[in-house]
């Protein structure tokens, strides 16, 4: 059994938490002091059906207010899979959430009122969605109930979205007609659609291929820690312990330590006690060289004929997640990329991005709360960087405000130079 | 060649790479460790992440004083075994000190006299991460909690204000005085450390298991008959077969009836169950529906 991530996006109004109250629900992972406890809270607010919804709004002010504020994660497992799904919310204030609960995601669901069709909020969510390469992507046009389960509508709005997302680079995008409400398409089949002739939503995200979105060709371990025993017993021991971010590594493999340049060999890889004969990402491992050399914590393991580049200007999109400040030519602030944190400064915000339009904005001087733009960084330190479309985990890094240490950037690294 | 993680191990890989982050970030870490099966896995996944080193920070438990025996002496052997330092807070002492007043009546609970204890701890030996093990799907509250959570100078949570967290990029950035609790397992369910207990062959306190005890019925829940607990007047002692789905205070520590002696056994029934551990199990989580949120805000785990 593999793990699948997904996350969600969706208008307030979408029915996002009923469809995940639908999920697990009808998947049978809900308890029944969940369920009476919600069963009690709609009928205490005179609530027509049992709301769903009540199910993820975990905070006593979304509850009040009927909103989602923030990301919530829910778990799952059928026999095929085990699912964390990462609910987030849709209004326009929350797309630092969306960026948040998706960065890790496998598939996002977006969600669409069929009444509605495509708004300017599922476009933005898609852009978001398509600048954090989440591989895959599920289109759930749901409220079908609400247009007489209408085959006509869905194929509209399936040709318009197609038709928007050509701009995008989605390699995998699924169009699934539901009723979260009453469970049309969600885990049972629709008797009400029998027009359409794919998958449930429940039957494509147990089946959908994932091993594949790894990258398994270009070695990348950033060193975390040092593990030196100290001991008797262990005198001599110095081993590398980290996260590999991608490729596969044995034990025998030639290997470069950046930023020094020196190459080695891998003599042991270790979880635990146990040795083992390879790893992937994302295992957490512990390696062994042949060579003392001086390594620690920040420096990167790779391949001497395949690194990643060692540079201190980096060019990146930049979500900008902050309210108290804004991002500007000439902001400095800390930032965290793989296990090595520095300073930077924005040399250059060469355009924001329209989420809504995809469209260019060449004249800005900044970047507020929840937007997106083009920014050139120089880092006090080299970093040792990919692209983000090569690596999700080696062309990612955080931008951290000096003085409130609150984390106000996110950053995809989309040039090496 | 394997080229796609299992589950299980995807979730260790994750927890890991968070127990090592918070050990080279901050100055003066500490795991929770109640004996509980989930922070049993905790300081196993911790010793894993630094083996053949020893764990490089200690252990604390928050001491009700209302304890099972059996878990006091397991956290004790496992502290031991594992060489890393325990510390007690104990709320017998805050108590003593006059820190906080005990509630009183038959339904007198310590639980959240902890915060007072944990918070004393946390400035006096200056503490600024702890680990936590918490996970997302016991509680509604919890659902929303970062992996790394911020805590301001009085120790408080601020839900609707919670650092944005990305990849694998966690932020443990703070000021003296402040600190960051840190849960390596939030992603994990029942489930998942019930199975990684038996993948692992992990030792959990007896208690997890079915044995025979005396019990008598509180508010839905068989509450164990201990010295820190108060009868009142209809509640009838009997004898039955059961085992704990938590481990924490004593006195407010529901067992449920169960004749699962064996790990696959637990398996089966949590595999099963319909009601959630805290559910069937906590009195401290039924107060209101938000109680877990208003005692996170103050400073609870």
């Amino acid at each position: 059994m593999d793990l699948l991530r997904l996350a969600t996006a969706g208008s307030v109004d979408d029915g996002k938490s009923t469809l995940i109250g639908r999920l697990l629900y009808d998947s049978k992972s809900i308890f029944e002091d969940q369920l009476e406890s919600i069963e009690s809270t709609s009928a205490s607010r005179g609530d027509e059906h049992t709301n769903l919804a009540l199910l993820t709004d975990g905070l006593r002010a979304e509850r009040e207010q009927g909103i989602t504020i923030d990301v919530a994660h829910r778990y799952f497992a059928t026999p095929e899979r085990k699912f964390i799904i990462a609910d987030t919310p849709g209004h326009i204030q929350y797309t630092r959430n969306m960026v948040t609960g998706a960065s890790t995601a496998d598939l996002a669901i977006i969600l669409i009122d069929a009444r509605k069709g495509i708004l300017e909020q599922s476009k933005r969510h898609s852009f978001i969605a398509n600048l954090l390469r989440i591989p895959h992507l599920v289109l759930a046009i749901n409220k079908m109930d609400l247009v007489d389960y209408d085959q006509e509508r869905f194929l509209e709005i399936k040709r318009e979205y197609t038709e928007f997302a050509s701009r995008l680079q989605f390699s995998d995008l699924t169009f699934i007609p539901m009723s979260a409400l009453h469970g049309d398409n969600v885990v049972e089949r629709s008797a009400n659609m029998d027009w359409y002739r794919g998958a449930t939503l429940l039957h494509h995200i147990e089946e959908v291929h994932i091993a594949s979105d790894r990258n398994l060709v270009d070695v990348r371990f950033p060193v975390q820690y040092v593990v030196r025993p100290q001991s008797t017993e262990h005198h001599d021991y110095r081993g590398y312990a980290g996260t590999v971010a991608g490729g596969m590594m044995k034990p025998g493999d030639e290997v470069m330590v950046l930023p020094s340049g020196f190459t080695t060999r891998i003599t042991e890889i270790t979880s635990g006690s146990e040795h083992l004969e390879s790893a992937i990402a994302p295992m957490s491992v512990t390696i062994r060289l042949a060579d003392e050399l001086d390594v620690s914590r920040g420096d990167m393991i790779c391949r001497p004929n395949n690194q990643p580049t060692v540079t201190q200007d980096l060019e990146a999109m930049v979500c900008w997640m902050s309210e108290a400040s804004q991002l500007r030519s000439g902001s400095k602030l800390a930032i965290k990329h793989t296990t090595r944190w520095a300073r930077a400064m924005v040399k250059d915000l060469r355009y924001q991005l329209d989420v809504n339009t995809g469209h260019r904005l060449e004249d800005v001087t900044e970047l507020g709360l929840n937007q997106i733009g083009r920014v050139r960084l120089r880092t006090t330190q080299p970093m040792l960087a990919d692209e983000y479309h090569r690596n999700r985990t080696t062309g990612s890094f955080i931008l951290v405000d000096e003085a409130s240490n609150v984390t106000v950037g996110a950053g995809m690294i989309i040039d090496t130079e | 060649m394997k080229t796609q993680l299992s589950h299980l191990a995807t979730l260790e890989a994750e927890a890991i790479h968070i127990v090592r982050e918070v050990a080279a970030e901050f100055e003066r870490p500490v795991m929770l460790f109640s004996g509980g099966k989930d922070s049993i896995v905790m300081l196993h996944l911790a010793i894993k992440a630094f083996s053949p080193a020893p764990v490089p920070f200690p252990i604390m438990h928050i001491d009700t004083g209302h304890n099972f025996d059996e878990v006091i002496k397991f956290r004790d052997r496992r502290a031991a075994e594992c060489g890393v330092r325990l510390v007690v807070a104990s709320v017998q002492d805050a108590i003593d000190a006059g820190r906080v007043v005990e509630e009183t009546g038959p339904r007198a609970s310590r639980n959240r006299l902890q915060t007072t204890a944990l918070l004393d701890a946390i400035e006096e030996h200056r503490f600024d991460a702890l680990f936590g093990g918490a996970r997302r799907d016991e509680e509604k509250a919890r659902a929303k909690e970062r992996i790394f959570s911020f805590r301001d100078e009085f120790g408080q949570w601020d839900p609707k204000g919670q650092r944005p967290e990305l990849w694998n990029l966690y932020n443990g950035r703070h000021k003296p005085g402040e600190h960051m609790r840190v849960f390596p397992i939030s992603n994990w369910t029942e489930l998942d450390v019930w199975h990684y207990i038996r993948d692992e062959e992990i030792e959990v306190p007896n208690i997890y298991y079915a044995h025979r005890r005396p019990v008598f019925q509180r508010d839905g829940m068989w509450l164990a008959v201990t010295p820190h607990i108060t009868l009142m007047e209809n509640e009838l002692v009997e004898d039955r077969m059961v085992r704990f789905r938590t481990i924490g205070d004593a006195t407010c520590t529901g067992a449920v009836d169960s004749p699962a002696s064996r790990i696959e056994q637990i398996i089966e029934e949590v595999a099963a169950t319909r009601i959630t551990e805290r559910g069937a199990t906590r009195a401290d989580d039924r107060v209101t529906e938000a109680a877990m949120e208003d005692r996170k805000k103050e400073g609870y785990f």
